[in-house]
Parts: structure tokens; C-alpha cells; sequence
């Protein structure tokens, strides 16, 4: 019973997020990997890992699993509810002192399980002029935990104005989903220079700047 | 069977021939020339064929729903339109209320106006009421930053996309004598009279295009896909008469006029994709790109279309 809800309200959720963003998602040239990948975005709307989630075919879909912020997504039963149930998130500890479990841990573990993971390496929503904010190391080290792993950069673009922070109704806008060709870690790449070469393939991804102009 | 569907049958009959045709066309050359999709242009003219019969038969659906459809389908494109249009304007976050009142009150209203034939405040609605309201919701916000842009692009995009657009279906509101109950045949006639303008010029440029019409606005425009287009489109609204109030030449001279503004009104949306750096409004329709693409020459025929049948011919 809880299975055929979480499937229907996933479904509904789907076509909610077609609806008002009509999203449209544009493929590297050789495709997705079939094997258990991270994706990683930008990040700046609550709706982000949604709209990845929503475009990526069914079969890659259910493997997908996002990685978040258990302090938002643990907030209210809702939450929890859509978090934990419909998109079986990863949820992390933001707060060091608050953790119990290794978010790297958790993640591998998931990855060791047959998951790809949605990840946000900027780590929180970015509120800023700036297009990209400098990644946290985390995927640094879940990488080096797991160097066989391919990474493939996804530019979501328009969200941020569909539903900026702090509003509640969505404005129907155009939304694209680029993906870029999968990475990997380099032997003896060091953790500095491999997120900048991820900062550097994700912005790649981003049009330039066209109705916004902010 | 009453005299509008007998006539709406012939109609539809006569656009799946056309249609059965440029299918065959397009198989026969795709066979000849592009038999492993190589050739792009073949390619794009069998995915527009294949958008044409998707589109012919939404129209054919909501025709035979009556208003209540037409309406819902045009309700639908204003929405879309919208959406596309908003897209690429100057927004930022003090607009948001003004966006979505945008979206859920005046699409809807505007639609609403029309089913409860309220013509008098469905002509001023968006033009008076939220050219007015909406920089007031957007100023409460007290952002400054590019205001007169902001407020007047929204603007623009409702007159286009909503207020334009909905003078399509407000053609059913028209009281017109001797021809009750056929006023869908009028939106038939525009629709079609615009589009084959647009498939037509295509056509002959294709053919016999040399001279670039417009090279700054839309460089695939040439002087020969414009007068052919213009001329075979006129003929061809003249030649449909036969579902209109006019008479031959009047229907002539209304598809003459149509197709012009529609020309023209494609010329203007072309700029404003160019001033934004962008080749298509969207990728709704397969083949053609956005809805705004297809349905730009309607938007500025339709209004123009209205008024001069509401002027010459209703009560």
C-alpha cells in the first residue's frame, strides 16, 4: 500500500513539475552511463534534485537516489514523507557536531548498493549574484573512496526563477536540464584541482545569461 | 446535419487530403534524398508534417467540443505562450506576484470574459485593468532596479499572448446575420488562411527564393516566398468563401489583409528572438519550435481580423 502511494504521489509530482516547467532535458552526444553514477548540479531551488528526478528516464529514475539536508527534509512529517519515502534521499547531517553517521559513508554505501546519486556540491541553495559557489570537498572524498565511479555535471537552468526562496505559488517558466559527458577522478589528482576541473565542466554547462540578466 | 458541420466536413476533408499529400511528399523525399535522416532540411519538413497532424486534429477535437473546447484549447496556448514569452523577459523576484497573477487570474478571466460573452470588459481587461494593476502589485515590493523594463515587458507579453490570442476564439462571440451558429467557420478561415500563408512562403522560398527579404531579422525570409506566399494565400481565402459572410473578393481582400499582418507580425517576433539570442521561443512543437513560432502570424492577424468583421458584418 505505502509502495502504490509513494509511486503515485512520485507520478503526480512528475507531472506537476512538466506542467509548470515544461522541462526539457539535452543529452551529451554518447548518452548516460548505465551504471550507478553521481550526478551533480547546481543548486539554488528546493525543486532542484525534483527536476533532475523528473527527466531522467524511468530506468535510470529509480536508481536515483538524491542526496540532502536531513535537517529540512526531517523537519515536518511532509517532509519526511516526500524526503525519505517518494525520493528515498540520502540525507545527510549538515551540522558537524549533530552527525552520528559519516556522510561519505553514506553515500558510498549507497553507491555500493547499486544507486546513483543526485548531488549538490555547492552545499546549500545559492542566494548569491554568482553563478556557482566553490564546491564543498565532500565529493572530493567520496570520489576518492570510490574512484571508479563516473561523475556527470548537470546545468539546471531557469529554476531559481520558477520558485525563488521564500515564495510559495511556482511561476510557469521554461526549464532545461543540460547533462555533460561523465568524468572521473584522475590518478594522483589532488583534491583542489579535481573541484576545480568539476567547478569548471559544470559551468561550462550554463547558457549565457539570457532573460534574467542578473 | 446542419449547414456549419456539412461545411466543417468538407473543410476537414480537404486538410487531411492536404495533409495525406505533404506526407507522401515528404516520404517520397526522404526516401530519395535523406534515406538515413542525413539531410537536415527533409528531416525538419517531415517532423512539421507530422506536428501539422497533431495540431489539425487538437483544433478538430475542440471544434467539435464546441466553445467550451475552443476555448480550453486557446486557454491552453495563452498559458503556453505566456510561458515562453516570460521566459526570456527581464523578471526579478518583486515581480513574482504580478508573474502569477499573470498566469492564474488573467488567463483565466480573459477566457472567462469570452464563454460569459462579456465583450465590453473582455476588450479592456488586460489593456486597462492589468496595465494598471500589475506595476502596482510589482511596485509594492519596492524594488527599483530596471522598472519601466519589467513592467512593460510583462505588459507586452500579456497583449501578445493573452489579449491578442484570445481574438481568435472571441470571433464566436460575433452576432453575425445569416450566419448563425457557423462563427467557427470564421476561426477555420483565419487559422488557415494565416497558416498556409506561413507554409506557402516556406514553400516558395524553398523553391524559387534569391532575394533575402529581412536578412537582419529572419534570413531564411526571401522576396519570392513573400509575394507567392501572399498571393496563393489570398487566392486561396478567396476560394473559401463559401464559409465565410464574405463574398469572394471581401474574403480576398480580409486573407490580403491577414496575411500581411501576418508577415509582418512574424518579422516583429523574430526581432524580439534576436534581441533576446535565441533561434526558436521554445521546443514545444516538434519540428518548429515553440508555440510562439507557430502561432506568432495569428496573433497579429487576429485582433485586426475581429474588429474589421465586428466593424463591416455583426449586428
Amino acid at each position: 500500500m505505502k509502495g502504490f502511494i509513494t509511486r503515485a504521489v512520485a507520478a503526480a509530482i512528475v507531472v506537476f513539475a512538466r506542467a509548470v516547467t515544461a522541462v526539457r532535458a539535452i543529452w551529451p552526444e554518447e548518452g548516460l552511463p548505465s551504471r550507478p553514477c553521481i550526478y551533480f548540479a547546481n543548486h539554488s531551488s528546493h525543486g532542484d534534485f525534483v527536476l533532475v528526478w523528473t527527466v531522467l528516464p524511468p530506468r535510470l529514475r529509480h536508481h536515483a537516489r538524491p542526496v540532502a539536508g536531513a535537517e529540512y527534509w526531517l523537519k515536518s512529517r511532509l517532509n519526511r514523507f516526500i524526503g525519505r519515502d517518494v525520493f528515498n534521499a540520502v540525507l545527510i547531517a549538515r551540522e558537524r557536531d549533530k552527525r552520528t553517521e559519516d556522510p561519505v559513508e553514506q553515500m558510498a554505501s549507497a553507491i555500493d548498493a547499486g544507486s546513483s546519486l543526485i548531488l549538490f556540491p555547492e552545499g546549500t541553495r545559492n542566494q548569491s549574484d554568482a553563478r556557482l559557489l566553490p564546491f564543498k570537498s565532500g565529493i572530493f572524498h567520496l570520489v576518492a573512496a570510490r574512484p571508479d565511479i563516473d561523475l556527470v555535471p548537470v546545468w539546471i537552468n531557469n529554476l531559481n526563477r520558477v520558485m525563488p526562496k521564500g515564495e510559495i505559488v511556482p511561476i510557469p517558466l521554461i526549464c532545461t536540464v543540460t547533462f555533460g559527458s561523465a568524468l572521473r577522478l584522475a590518478p594522483d589528482e589532488a583534491k583542489d584541482a579535481f573541484l576545480e576541473r568539476m567547478q569548471t565542466a559544470l559551468l561550462a554547462l550554463s547558457p549565457k545569461p539570457a532573460g534574467s540578466g542578473e | 446535419m446542419s449547414a456549419a458541420s456539412s461545411d466543417l466536413l468538407t473543410l476537414v476533408a480537404g486538410i487531411f487530403g492536404v495533409l495525406i499529400l505533404a506526407s507522401a511528399v515528404g516520404y517520397v523525399l526522404q526516401q530519395r534524398l535523406s534515406p538515413n535522416g542525413s539531410n537536415a532540411a527533409i528531416e525538419n519538413l517531415n517532423a512539421r508534417i507530422k506536428a501539422w497532424w497533431i495540431m489539425v486534429v487538437l483544433i478538430g477535437l475542440a471544434f467539435v467540443a464546441g466553445r467550451i473546447g475552443v476555448l480550453v484549447l486557446f486557454g491552453f496556448c495563452s498559458f503556453a505562450a505566456l510561458r515562453e514569452f516570460v521566459t526570456l523577459i527581464n523578471t526579478r523576484r518583486a515581480d513574482h506576484w504580478a508573474l502569477a497573477a499573470a498566469f492564474f487570474i488573467v488567463v483565466p478571466v480573459q477566457y472567462y470574459l469570452l464563454w460569459a460573452e462579456q465583450y465590453g470588459i473582455f476588450s479592456i481587461f488586460i489593456p486597462v485593468y492589468a496595465f494598471l494593476l500589475m506595476p502596482i502589485i510589482s511596485v509594492l515590493r519596492g524594488d527599483t532596479e530596471r522598472f519601466l523594463i519589467r513592467i512593460a515587458e510583462v505588459q507586452w507579453a500579456l497583449m501578445i499572448c493573452v489579449f491578442c490570442a484570445s481574438h481568435v476564439p472571441a470571433l464566436l462571440t460575433l452576432n453575425i446575420p445569416d450566419y448563425d451558429g457557423r462563427n467557427v467557420l470564421l476561426i477555420a478561415f483565419l487559422v488557415i488562411v494565416v497558416q498556409l500563408s506561413d507554409v506557402l512562403q516556406y514553400v516558395w522560398g524553398k523553391l524559387f527564393g534569391r532575394t533575402k527579404i529581412a536578412p537582419k531579422l529572419s534570413p531564411s525570409k526571401t522576396v519570392e516566398g513573400f509575394v507567392g506566399g501572399v498571393i496563393s494565400a489570398t487566392l486561396i481565402g478567396a476560394a473559401l468563401w463559401w464559409i465565410t459572410p464574405f463574398t469572394p473578393v471581401q474574403a480576398g481582400l480580409l486573407a490580403f489583409i491577414i496575411t500581411l499582418m501576418g508577415f509582418f507580425g512574424g518579422l516583429v517576433m523574430s526581432a524580439i528572438k534576436r534581441d533576446r539570442g535565441v533561434k526558436d521561443w521554445g521546443n514545444l512543437i516538434e519540428g518548429h519550435g515553440g508555440l510562439i513560432d507557430r502561432l506568432d502570424s495569428v496573433v497579429f492577424s487576429a485582433p485586426i481580423f475581429f474588429h474589421i468583421v465586428r466593424y463591416w458584418w455583426s449586428l
